[in-house]
């Protein structure tokens, strides 16, 4: 019997979380992998480019319109390769509580063998707004809901700081329970020694930079076509690059209990590489 | 008890040494802050530390914020609908547990009896709770058609943010003829249910008090501050001002109606019982509408006696200081009467209270009555200047807790401010020695070498009961069983179990008949469980 990988991507809000993986379980599709991808985020916009379009009733709106009467067919939709796609959703900006939110949502699917071995999943992939904001954005980490953590980032300051803070997140889950981070997914922003100084930040972390993504207007035209680059243009170079990434993290080994950076260190890591070229 | 110790084998140190012994050496240090032993001083009163927050792990007699606001100040008013924002049990354990009795007059306008609340659920807390908010006030108000609707805010509504005051001026203005205002109240706030009896009265301050002008019948118009009519209290003490010629023009807030609020600025003099509960309002009816106010006690008879006194004394009328001492000397002889049978029972027995802000201080006076000591007190949410008396209130640090809570800023009315007597009235009058708003705390009428502690804990608690053996304890339901497992009888004086009134002279009376039948009922002395005298057990077969 295979084993379920439980994956969770976190990040810096507008790194490129939601375009990341959905390229990039695209590309395990095309592999033949079975994946089911929640989207974690009350915009409900994490599926848009599996599903070729905002098409997605969230868990919570169906939840609010059936009552407790929800069949699992009413909240996951088939996607691109043979994905399952499930949206979390949540509250209009600026009330309830979105964190309550995706902890509902994610019991939600337990409860309605969303992850039961007859679905024979091979991933399930979690795509989790912005940093982690509270106990419920942290869901997807606790109770072993999700066990490999990837972070996307890039050579920006925010985006660094971000994903370190995210490690502490991850630090204090790993020491109670099973998650424990994958590597840094480097999402390029064209920042001098981009690729030197996130290799560096994931050596210092404890951890690998599992792919360097390359900017790529491509990824941009296929959106705007809501696809995935890979059903978009299959032959682009930029979908190679999404394959190797999702080989990358199929064949990945490497699963440590990060060590987050001082805030001194990180800003010595940005000094020592954002200036080396000025040098 | 099987094994009698006497109180005396303990010096108060070696006690407050054994209380603390159990702590790790931070938590002693800051729990004997709280606890201390009574020095007597002739000229200055030792300082306790109070109100501040009780250290996790403790289980303490306090309740939260939301109780203090909901449960205590607006509980017993009876024509507003008191509708609590959040989850059912919420409501459900803040609904008439203080037994605060009400008459529905002659409108029949009483909504005590109703528990109203929004039912929050999980969907709810995530979409946010405002929409279903406004369903139940529109149905509260088609329902009832209240004067007045009140607004609670539970934990949850605080922590997602649903903006009540909003919902509450937008039903207010689409009603146009039932005041919806709403508290701010969450559970979390503050050090104790202290914090919910401030949030509450600013709101009836700022909401309810002057909205109605209209000049009510009667002479010698007061207001009673801090009395919730707990088991009838406060019927006992509107007999007494009836029969005084007293007109009370608003109780704050048993048996009160909205009305009574509203027409609270047009009383002569503002009497405060519950010091800790309501000073500060009795403060802003002085600066805003220039009513002047002194503390009473009607909890005992001398000390309702002297209350009254000091009515008639401040109004300085001939008529009205003859018919209070008619009333006393009418009073006073079915009083004299049960002391007299009853004090031989009573005198020389030790009690303990650990209850309210003001409460632990006013019921010393009938156990003194009695003959009994009070041995051990504090109060579960009282402040220093509650302790000490109100001299410390400059001195008192305003921490991060005390800026949580809304402080009310209030001026003269510049229509309904009047002075109710002029400077040279007041001088004679504080010339003659009498106190306006004045209050020495419990803490001078406690003897030397008694303990004074503050937020007692269940485990300082059955220490205490433990080591000093008093005859009987007060305090409130949460400790009333593991004390009375102790084989000390325990008299809740929050909601006095099932008795009462016990304010007045018919309430001193009914409180004899009570604290005789709990320290001399023998049913103590049979506390022994059946393994204390046969540690074997044994048995038989049934066709034995």
């Amino acid at each position: 019997m295979k084993k379920m990988r439980k994956v969770a991507i976190y990040g810096k809000g507008g790194i490129g979380k939601s375009t990341t993986t959905q390229n990039t379980v695209a590309g395990l599709a095309e592999m033949g992998r079975k994946v089911m991808v929640v989207g974690c985020d009350p915009k409900a916009d994490s599926t848009r480019l599996l599903l070729g379009g905002l098409a997605q009733k969230s868990v919570l709106d169906t939840l609010r319109d059936e009552g407790e009467n929800v069949e699992l067919e009413d909240i996951r939709k088939a996607g691109f390769g043979g994905t399952w796609n499930v949206e979390s959703g949540g509250p209009e900006p600026g009330v309830g509580c979105a964190g309550r939110g995706i902890i509902t949502s994610i019991n939600m699917l337990e409860s309605l063998g969303a992850y039961h071995e007859s679905e024979d999943l091979d991933y399930a992939f979690y795509d989790v707004l912005g940093d982690v904001v509270c106990g419920g954005f942290a869901m997807p980490i606790r109770d072993g809901k999700a066990e490999e953590i990837y972070i996307v980032c890039s050579g920006e300051m925010m985006a660094m700081y971000a994903a370190n803070n995210i490690c502490k997140g991850i630090m204090k889950y790993a020491q109670s329970g099973t998650v424990r981070l994958g590597g840094l997914i480097c999402n390029s922003r064209k920042v001098d020694n981009e690729k030197e100084m996130i290799e560096e930040l994931a050596r210092q972390i404890g951890t690998q930079m599992i792919y360097f993504v390359p900017r790529d207007n491509m990824v941009q035209r296929a959106e705007i076509n809501r696809k995935t680059v890979i059903e978009f243009d299959p032959k682009a170079e930029q979908a190679d690059h999404y394959r190797n990434l999702a080989k990358a993290i199929d064949t990945n080994e490497m699963f440590v209990t990060p060590k987050p950076l001082e805030i001194d260190a990180l800003e010595k890591l940005l000094m020592d590489f954002g200036l080396m070229e000025a040098v | 008890m099987a094994t009698q110790s006497k109180p005396a084998q303990w010096t108060p140190a070696e006690v407050k040494e054994e209380m603390l012994k159990k702590y790790p050496p931070k938590v002693a240090r800051k729990r004997a802050s709280s606890i201390l032993i009574n020095e007597a001083l002739s000229n200055t009163t030792p300082e306790i530390q109070a109100n501040v927050r009780t250290i996790p792990g403790i289980i303490t007699m306090r309740g939260c914020t939301y109780a203090g606001c909901k449960g205590v100040i607006m509980g017993p008013t009876r024509d507003i609908v008191n509708l609590v924002h959040g989850p059912i049990g919420c409501s459900f354990y803040a609904w008439l547990t203080r037994r605060n009795q009400t008459d529905a007059g002659e409108t029949g306008e009483n909504y005590m009896t109703y528990a109203f609340s929004t039912d929050m659920q999980d969907s709810d807390v995530i979409f946010g709770g405002e929409k279903k908010l406004k369903a139940a006030i529109q149905e509260a108000y088609d329902l009832f058609h209240p004067k007045g609707i009140a607004v609670f805010a539970t934990c949850p509504v605080g922590l997602i943010g649903d903006d009540i005051h909003a919902v509450a001026k937008e039903m207010k203005d689409k009603f146009g003829d039932c005041n919806v205002f709403a508290f701010s109240c969450e559970g979390y706030k503050g050090v104790s249910q202290s914090a919910g009896h401030h949030i509450a009265n600013n709101q009836v301050f700022k909401h309810l008090v002057g909205q109605n002008d209209e000049k009510k019948p009667g002479e010698y118009k007061i207001n009673l501050l801090g009395e919730y009519n707990i088991g009838g209290d406060g019927f006992e003490i509107d007999r007494i001002l009836k029969l005084c010629g007293i007109t009370n023009i608003a109780t704050f807030s048993g048996n009160s109606t909205y009305d009574q609020f509203a027409s609270a600025h047009t009383a002569d003099l503002s009497c405060v019982m519950c010091h800790r509960s309501i000073n500060y309002v009795a403060d802003m009816l002085e600066t805003k509408y220039g009513i002047p106010w002194i503390k009473v006690n009607f909890i005992g008879a001398e000390a309702t006696a002297k209350s009254l006194r000091k009515i008639g004394q401040y109004f300085g009328d001939k008529t009205l200081i003859d018919r209070i001492e008619a009333v006393i000397a009418a009073e006073m002889p079915a009083v004299k009467a049960a002391l007299e049978d009853i004090k031989p029972r009573t005198e020389g027995k030790t009690a303990m209270l650990f209850v309210g802000g003001s409460r632990a201080h006013h019921y010393m006076e009938l156990f003194n009555e009695l003959g009994m000591k009070t041995v051990s007190t504090g109060y579960e949410f009282g402040h220093r200047d509650d302790y000490e008396g109100r001299e410390v209130i400059p001195g008192l640090k305003v921490d991060a807790d005390s800026r949580n809570i809304e402080e009310i800023e209030v001026e003269a009315d510049p229509e309904r401010f009047a002075p109710r007597k002029s400077e040279e009235e007041m001088k004679a009058l504080t010339d003659s020695g009498f106190e306006f708003k004045d209050y020495k705390g419990l803490i001078p009428d406690m003897d030397k070498g008694t303990l004074v502690i503050d937020d007692l804990n269940q485990y300082e608690a059955e220490k205490l009961v433990e080591m000093i053996k008093p005859d009987i304890f007060c305090a409130g339901i949460k400790e009333k069983y593991s004390i009375q497992k102790l084989g000390i009888p325990l008299k809740q004086l929050h909601s006095y179990d099932y008795g009462g009134p016990y304010a007045g002279f018919q309430g001193a009376v009914n409180f004899y008949k009570e604290i005789d039948r709990l320290v001399n009922s023998k049913v103590w002395g049979f506390m022994k469980a059946p393994w204390q005298e046969n540690p074997e057990l044994s048995a038989t077969y049934v066709w034995e």
